[in-house]
């Protein structure tokens, strides 16, 4: 039985007065941030128990050329463009796929790389380019779907790649060694694809301790517990709180799913660069349903605002408050960085949560509630 | 044969013609807007409803009624907009007296879609006891639009013994719901094209007057009520606690949310407090009336899982701030605009 | 990163599966989980089940979804407006 959220928040006051410095943690994952915030879990936290967000949020990292190859597509090739929810409003040069579909651009929303595919199906004469982001979780429903248009002899549905890699970009974190970190909390459902192994190389060849852990308040308290009780004894561990569904070596069909349609490549993060190995590109076999092959997209550069920090908000090196452009310009109404678009966005959170961080802090407690 | 000229029940579509004022436009009022609407008020067809008057305030309101897609589980675009702008005078504290209805309809509209839809706005108006007395029909060219607009507005009588607005709110005071959030709004999701799903969830679509009248005649010190339509509930909170300069502290686990409805927002990355209600009231009440209002909601059919969801302090800078389950604690803030389902 | 939920398959047509999520039901494609079968619990994110559960796992985790609220748990009205109010906050 998982302890009650009282209990855990106890452990956690308990670990980080005998630690008496102050800890940083990054929460590599967005969903990880959203749910701490959207559960309140920071008003619970210990005071010198600080939580940094990681570049694990799609919205955040897709570079800017990405959307305007998106924007082109729709713009001049006449593509409809099927996407998750979450790049709706994602900035590129050219505006957003928000903005776009209100010039009248085709622009769905699908809740499934197969929902992306059932358009093409029943719009044969249109041609259909599924905006293929996420990490390692969301990267085999896109290579099952490619499979699937291949096998079905659909041929007017193309991906716009920009699915990426979690490890590579942890380990570029460390590698760059200017980020004052004590411990990952990492991506339970990503470590259901990749197995909990995946991380070892992140605590073999930097020393940081890395905890497993699934989106519920209780296993985030409960993977933070374990990542303290790391911190504290000086092991740096690679530790798993999610074994229900986190084994590991990760899921056989969906890595083999992978490792058929995709092939790794060197990838730009928005506002980090380029990262080595960090992304995944279609293998030969399936040009055919890349849709930068397919309509001849030439992807430019980025040209980020030259004020903003995303890219150092992203790694854990500036908290939103420090970039110029936070509150002065940039909010969730009109976003310049993308760190300020979705809700998880470590600004927009900022923005929406911490703004008043100090009269939070000045409210009376709590009521106690026990898990 | 020319369809224009044919008979109007041998055409399965509304045409443009059907909004040129001659002989189909008459066809179209009479056998599909009359044969379920009629009244003594609205069938002499003049420019405009005579009503009679008592002395007193009245409350005069409109809404526009675009909904994706037209008929949806639990309702239908009809239902929404008589139950809206039912819901609007009622808030007010106003007894609905007469609605007007105007439907902008695109060429191309299945007639059975139009006639269930009507028969909707009959029957929706039946269960609020307020009759349409005034109306009008266009028909706008072909577009990729959704079909059909509606407009609705609305007049109500004002009782000299009440008193709500937001002007009312003070420290102290308790919030209420009537019931479950968020059914509305997920339902539509569900039936959205690219994110369907199959679900038992109903939009909860439904005119609150009698539910409101009897919370203000219950001897019940409302101070205000606002329907949570869309920016759902944190919306309405965040409209008292800007316009009060009050804050206001709601607790997770005292807010209800049917387990399906909790599902699907998890499914869509959603979160119930800023999805659209259509049936639901966000009510404030002075600290001594909590108990009380909250058996006058659910001695209501439409009230039974009221739920007394949080109150309003002083605490500066004002706030609205929701105690969660884990024991944590997190400001609420009106969603940006149109609620999208995410993966991420 | 990723939004994933878990719900139990109701019946199997090849790599297809329909799953209920309390009362949502949805088609997935069970492709990563060629092994489930109905009465399973899969977590699903983004229209594909990820891997298989046990049933008493999924329940412990994601139990607070299956939890009523507390309105609807039919508690005597006195006790719930009487208990709600006054622990709220320290105003007077």
């Amino acid at each position: 039985m998982t302890p009650g959220f009282r209990e855990l928040r106890d452990q956690l006051a308990r670990l980080c007065n005998k630690i008496s410095r102050q800890v940083q943690i990054m929460e590599v994952c967005g969903t990880h941030t959203t749910s701490a915030y959207r559960n309140g879990l920071h008003a619970m936290l210990p005071e010198n128990l600080r939580l940094v967000s990681g570049p694990g949020c799609p919205v955040c990292v897709t570079p800017q050329r990405h959307i305007d190859a998106a924007i082109e597509l729709a713009a001049e090739n006449d593509v409809m463009i099927a996407t998750y929810g979450d790049m709706m409003r994602v900035p590129g040069r050219l505006g957003s796929l928000e903005k776009l579909r209100a010039r009248g651009a085709r622009v769905h929303v699908v809740s499934s790389a197969r929902s992306a595919l059932q358009i093409a199906r029943d719009e044969p004469a249109a041609s259909v380019a599924f905006l293929g982001i996420g990490f390692e979780t969301t990267a085999p429903a896109t290579a099952a779907t490619v499979l699937e248009a291949e096998r079905d002899g659909i041929e007017n549905f193309s991906v716009l790649m920009c699915h990426k890699l979690v490890v590579p970009a942890m380990l570029a974190l460390l590698e760059a060694g200017d980020v004052p970190l004590d411990g990952f909390l990492c991506p339970g459902h990503v470590s259901v694809i990749t197995g909990a192994e995946a991380y070892r190389p992140v605590v073999q060849r930097h020393a940081k301790p890395c905890v497993i852990a699934g989106f519920e308040p209780q296993q985030i308290l409960l993977g933070l517990v374990h990542l303290l009780q790391c911190v504290q004894s000086g092991r740096a561990r690679l530790e798993n709180v999610y074994r229900a569904v986190v084994g590991d070596m990760g899921n056989r069909a969906a890595l083999d799913l992978m490792q058929r349609v995709f092939v790794t490549a060197d990838t730009p993060w928005r506002a980090i660069g380029v990262i080595p190995q960090s992304g995944l590109e279609l293998a030969p076999g399936y040009h055919r349903f890349d849709a930068v092959r397919r309509f001849s997209l030439t992807l430019g550069e980025d040209e980020d605002h030259p004020a903003c920090l995303c890219g150092q908000v992203i790694q854990g090196k500036a908290e939103p408050a420090e970039c110029p452009l936070f509150d002065h310009g940039c909010t969730p109404l009109s976003p310049i960085g993308p760190c300020m678009v979705s809700s998880e966005g470590t600004c927009a959170a900022w923005y929406k949560y911490n703004r008043s961080a100090k009269a939070l802090r000045d409210l009376p407690q709590s009521q106690e509630v026990s898990g | 044969m020319n369809p224009v000229k044919a008979p109007l029940d041998t055409v399965d579509r509304i045409m443009l013609a059907h909004g040129g004022g001659g002989e189909l436009t008459g066809q179209l009022i009479q056998q599909h807007l009359l044969s379920q609407l009629n009244n003594e008020r609205l069938a002499p067809l003049t420019d405009g409803a005579v009503l009679p008057w008592r002395a007193g305030e009245l409350v005069f309101t409109t809404d526009s009624y675009v909904v994706t897609p037209l008929e949806f589980p639990g309702g239908d675009i009809g239902r929404i907009a008589v139950a809206g702008t039912v819901n609007d005078l009622s808030v007010m504290g106003a007894t609905p007296v007469a609605l007007s209805l105007g439907l902008i309809i695109e060429e191309g509209l299945p007639v059975d879609v139009l006639d269930r839809i009507v028969a909707s706005i009959a029957a929706t108006a039946r269960e609020a006891n307020v009759e349409i007395v005034t109306g009008d029909t266009k028909v706008i060219e072909r577009r990729s639009g959704d079909g059909l607009f509606v407009n609705t507005a609305g007049v109500g009588c004002l009782p000299p013994t009440v008193h709500v607005g937001l002007e009312h709110v003070e420290p102290c005071d308790v919030v209420l719901v009537n019931g479950c959030i968020a059914d509305h709004g997920l339902t539509i999701m569900s039936v959205r094209h690219g994110i369907e799903f199959d679900s038992d969830l109903r939009s909860d679509a439904a005119p609150l007057n009698g539910l409101i009248e009897q919370l203000l005649t219950g001897g019940v010190r409302v101070k205000f009520i606002r329907d949570a339509t869309r920016g759902g509930l944190a919306g309405v909170l965040a409209d008292i606690s800007e316009h009060r300069q009050l804050s206001i502290e709601i607790i997770e686990a005292q807010i209800p949310v049917s387990p399906t409805a909790r599902h699907a927002a998890e499914m869509l990355g959603l979160d119930p407090l800023t999805v659209a209600n259509e049936g639901k009231i966000v009510c404030v009440v002075a600290q001594d009336h909590a108990t009380s209002a909250l058996e006058a909601m659910r001695r209501h059919p439409l009230g039974r899982k009221a739920a007394v969801i949080g109150r309003v302090t002083d605490t500066q800078p004002p706030l609205v701030e929701l105690n969660t389950r884990a024991g944590g604690r997190r400001i609420v803030q009106r969603p940006y605009g149109e609620e999208l389902p995410r993966i991420c | 990163m990723c939004l994933a939920i878990p719900g139990r398959i109701i019946e199997c047509r090849g790599d297809e599966a329909l799953v209920d999520f309390h009362g949502n039901r949805l088609e997935i494609s069970k492709i990563m989980t060629p092994d489930a079968a109905p009465g399973d619990w899969v977590l699903v994110h983004a229209g594909f089940s990820i891997c298989t559960i046990d049933k008493h796992d999924a329940l412990e985790t994601w139990g607070y979804l299956q939890q009523a609220s507390a309105s609807e748990t039919d508690e005597p009205v006195s006790d719930l407006a009487g208990r709600s109010v006054p622990k709220l906050g320290g105003t007077p």
